[in-house]
């Protein structure tokens, strides 16, 4: 559990440090787009990988079937925009983060697997809610692209309670 | 004013009265994640249906386990009250939706 435990907060610090929180650089619009599109990707990769127990597989299921829509309303948002999703060191930053969980949790089977999932769905979803908090969405100027990034906020805020409640019950 | 027609006018008057001292239909919208009303009272006998306009699945799950409904994206869905009392309900897959209905015996 403690391993567990600093593995998620390192993630959440690598990714808030270079990745998330580049102080004084404002993202911008193309740029917020690719941020988001990306996050939502990368938590249906995560979901793909082999699950054990039923509620952790039914939560992943979840995260694939809402960030799949989420992202399919960004993609129509940003064609309706004419907005080119434009790749930047946070979007890097997160993939790159996310390929090494990938990696770690490909290494455990069965409960400790689901476990190691969750926890970091936990942490996953904190750090990017932070992020569309503090930085996208306050950064976002135009108002449809703000209004659907504080949408996914809150849906994803719903995911980071739903994955600590899991979380809870595989204790 | 024909007799007959408020004759008509009680009669459809009655029957309207009736059908909503038996049995009501309490319409719940959720829109953005948000349930609205959020509260909502009832009597029993009553039904709550559940209008989704998100292009997400949503549940109406009660807390103490007596209901569990799924509603589709851009559907409806509806549970008829049983019980008396109070029973706060929530999303199962966005546990930061909650609401609440009030059941009157």
């Amino acid at each position: 559990m403690f391993a567990k435990l600093s593995a998620g907060v390192a993630v959440i610090c690598l990714l808030s440090a270079p990745a998330l929180a580049q102080g004084a650089a404002k993202p911008t619009d193309p740029q917020i787009a690719h941020i988001a599109y990306t996050a939502g990707q990368l938590d249906i990769e995560a979901a793909k990988q082999a699950l054990a127990n039923k509620e952790v597989r039914d939560f992943a299921d979840d995260m694939v079937r809402d960030h799949t829509e989420v992202n399919k309303q960004a993609l129509a948002l940003v064609k309706k925009l004419n907005v080119k999703p434009e790749d930047n060191d946070t979007s890097r930053g997160l993939t790159k983060q996310a390929a090494a969980k990938r990696d770690e949790l490909a290494k455990l089977d069965g409960a400790a697997f689901d476990k190691a999932y969750v926890a970091n769905e936990v942490a996953y979803h904190k750090t990017v809610n932070g992020a569309l908090e503090n930085t996208l969405i306050p950064s976002a100027s135009n108002g449809e692209l703000k209004s659907l990034l504080q949408t996914g906020l809150k849906i994803f805020q719903g995911h980071e309670q739903h994955a600590e409640h899991v979380a809870s019950d595989l204790k | 004013m024909v007799p007959g027609r408020i004759g008509l006018t009680a009669f459809l008057l009655t029957g309207l009265l009736s059908v909503s001292a038996r049995a009501e239909t309490i319409q719940v919208t959720i829109d953005k994640l948000a349930f609205e009303p959020a509260e909502v009272n009832a009597k029993v006998g009553d039904t709550i249906e559940w209008v989704n306009k998100d292009a997400l699945v949503h549940t109406a799950t009660a807390t103490n386990g007596d209901w569990n409904v799924n509603i589709a994206p851009k559907q409806s869905a509806s549970v008829v009250l049983k019980k008396a009392g109070a029973a706060d309900y929530f999303c199962k897959f966005h546990p930061n939706m909650k609401g609440r209905v009030t059941v009157a015996p």
